[in-house]
């Protein structure tokens, strides 16, 4: 290397960290960042600024920068893009090396990426929208504890969608008396029932004796169905000792999944619960609160894609999607392109699905996408349309809020999504033919036709609010 | 709200299910054929299991031969689940796809269900 010369001051950013001529390599991450500068940056001076300010870069020169070789070490914006319909922002490609990562660690990634560089003054606002994990990162880190397959052999499983249902009212109810609005659930047909992320181990009701009851619950619906059942045991906790000790009793109980709330908890929480649930065989259920806050902006934040591929990365057997047709936020193209993120091995760019890079997970396995929220039985067709076999339906006042109750309500659902599946496989289309199916299904089950006519004027018809970009 | 009335709702007595499409009518003779066909469709290779009912609950029933291999005939799968049958009277009887590329079970669900079902 030959020498250089130590001079000291302010460089433009471009001069170092634009390099439109670099051709990334296999080991790189990528990112793509949409950028709204402030009035008068170039939009090569911002991207640049972007790339040195999420790696090597500081805004003065210093003298040390010569110990090392930042040729090396640096990111580099490699490309600029007009982001369609938008005058003000643009994408901008930025590459690094692998070794500015700690191996096996989504908190040193978003640490660098998405660090001190969003509140930096040059630019007006900054998205993350999505991040190309090299396969070489990608095999330093675990990831699920189980996986798709391996859930699916474990309880029984196979050629549909799973049920779920959170239990309410989510706050207030005794350990006891929660334990019996799970049995019913369970009873009346549902794979898994849900906490609520807001129950933790509040004065109404500690986490132990909720932990007992359940189990009990679980237990009793498994003997008298004969089916496997479970529970999604909120393990998420003030500190990692208690959550540890939560996920520790869960098992002593013989449940076989806990939850976990990823992003309040945090991602060292994350991947250690993970990781215990690996050794320990225990499944992981991933709920997401915080996320909006994060990812619903268009134009700053994190979209959620780099959120879901960072939790694969953490570890996580479910996680939570939203529904496209329920009571929550969420674009379809875009909800489509990141639960294949979740599932599959292989996905390629896809930008009319949001999906900026090739993603290549290997051997890692896969996620449930759970679709939870203000969904009920006339969503059903379109639910296992746009979701596939794997994922966790989960319908909370749409099983609870039952004239008859929460076993009705369950297996309401459930004829529901078996109807569905039948039809599907028959070569039905489900969306088209809706009415149809579900009238059919009702006709051998009382409890499916109270539940079309309690819920069949109910829709949630708002605008999205983060949508993909288009012209 | 006169379907909350007490003699209004009917009461939902627990069922013994056998999970996918236990909660359907028993499929007819047709209908194992086109769940038999989408099977095939996929790509998954057909098999056949049986099980007394009082030893439905573990993950292994006796396989009925092996899986068919290579076959696209749904008749000739529809034809080994009554064979099946048959030989053991009473039992459940399972059609199951398996997956090679997943390395899982693609579907798997009762055709004829035991006696007391």
């Amino acid at each position: 290397m030959s020498a250089k010369k130590y001079d000291a001051g302010v460089k433009e950013y471009r001069e170092t960290y634009w390099t439109p001529d670099y051709i990334p390599l296999d080991t790189d991450l990528l990112a793509c960042f949409k950028i709204t500068p402030q009035a008068g940056v170039p939009r090569e001076e911002a991207a640049a600024a972007v790339a040195a300010e999420s790696s090597t870069g500081t805004w003065s020169t210093v003298w040390s920068e010569l110990l090392t070789d930042m040729e090396y070490y640096k990111g580099r914006a490699y490309a600029i893009e007009d982001v369609p319909g938008d005058q003000e922002s643009f994408y901008a490609f930025v590459a690094y090396p692998i070794d500015l990562f700690e191996e096996g660690s989504v908190v040193n990634v978003l640490t660098s990426l998405v660090g001190n560089v969003f509140g930096f003054k040059a630019v007006k606002h900054l998205r993350l929208e999505d991040i190309r994990f090299p396969l070489a990162y990608v095999k330093t880190c675990m990831g699920p504890p189980s996986g798709i397959q391996v859930e699916r052999d474990k309880l029984n499983k196979y050629g549909r969608p799973m049920l779920g249902c959170t239990i309410k009212p989510k706050l207030g109810l005794s350990a006891k008396n929660y334990g019996r609005a799970v049995y019913e659930c369970l009873r009346g047909g549902l794979d898994f029932t849900k906490d609520d992320e807001n129950v933790n181990s509040q004065p109404f009701m500690r986490w132990e004796n909720r932990f007992e009851f359940v189990a009990e619950a679980v237990r009793k619906s498994q003997e008298e169905t004969g089916e496997r059942k479970g529970h999604y045991l909120n393990v998420t906790a003030p500190d990692m000792d208690q959550m540890l000790q939560r996920a520790e009793f869960a098992k002593e109980l013989g449940q076989p999944i806990i939850m976990h709330d990823f992003l309040t908890a945090g991602f060292t929480a994350n991947t250690t619960l993970a990781k215990w649930c690996r050794r320990n065989g225990m499944l992981l259920h991933i709920h997401r609160a915080m996320h909006a806050v994060i990812d619903r902006h268009p134009k700053h934040g994190i979209h959620f894609r780099v959120l879901a591929k960072c939790l694969r990365l953490s570890g996580g057997d479910h996680l939570h999607t939203g529904t496209v047709v329920g009571k929550l936020e969420g674009d379809r193209a875009s909800t489509l392109g990141y639960v294949d993120l979740l599932r599959e091995s292989f996905i390629p760019e896809d930008r009319r699905r949001g999906i900026f890079f090739d993603q290549d997970w290997g051997s890692m396995p896969g996620v449930f996408a759970v679709a939870s929220g203000g969904i009920h039985v006339w969503h059903m067709p379109a639910l296992v349309t746009i979701f596939g076999d794997d994922s966790v339906l989960q319908f909370g006042g749409g099983t609870q809020g039952h004239p008859w109750g929460n076993a009705a309500g369950a297996a309401a659902n459930r004829v529901a999504l078996e109807a569905c599946v039948k039809a599907r496989n028959q070569g039905r289309d489900l969306e088209r033919e809706s009415r149809e199916i579900l009238t059919e299904a009702a006709r051998h089950s009382p409890e499916l036709a109270i539940a079309m006519e309690t819920w069949k004027e109910i829709k949630f018809e708002f605008e999205t609010v983060d949508k993909l970009d288009a012209a | 709200m006169t379907m909350n009335a007490p003699s209004a709702m009917k009461d939902y007595q627990t069922q013994a299910s056998l999970e996918t499409f236990a909660f359907l009518p028993p499929l007819t003779r047709e209908e194992i054929v086109e769940q038999a066909a989408y099977i095939i469709a996929q790509g998954w290779t057909p098999a056949i299991e049986h099980e007394d009912p009082s030893r439905a609950i573990g993950h292994y029933w006796p396989m009925w031969k092996l899986p068919f291999f290579g076959e696209t005939d749904v008749h000739a799968v529809l034809a080994e689940c009554e064979a099946c049958r048959q030989a053991y009277p009473g039992h459940h009887v399972r059609l199951v796809g398996y997956d090679n590329y997943t390395q899982c079970q693609g579907s798997a669900f009762v055709v004829f269900r035991g006696s007391g079902w």
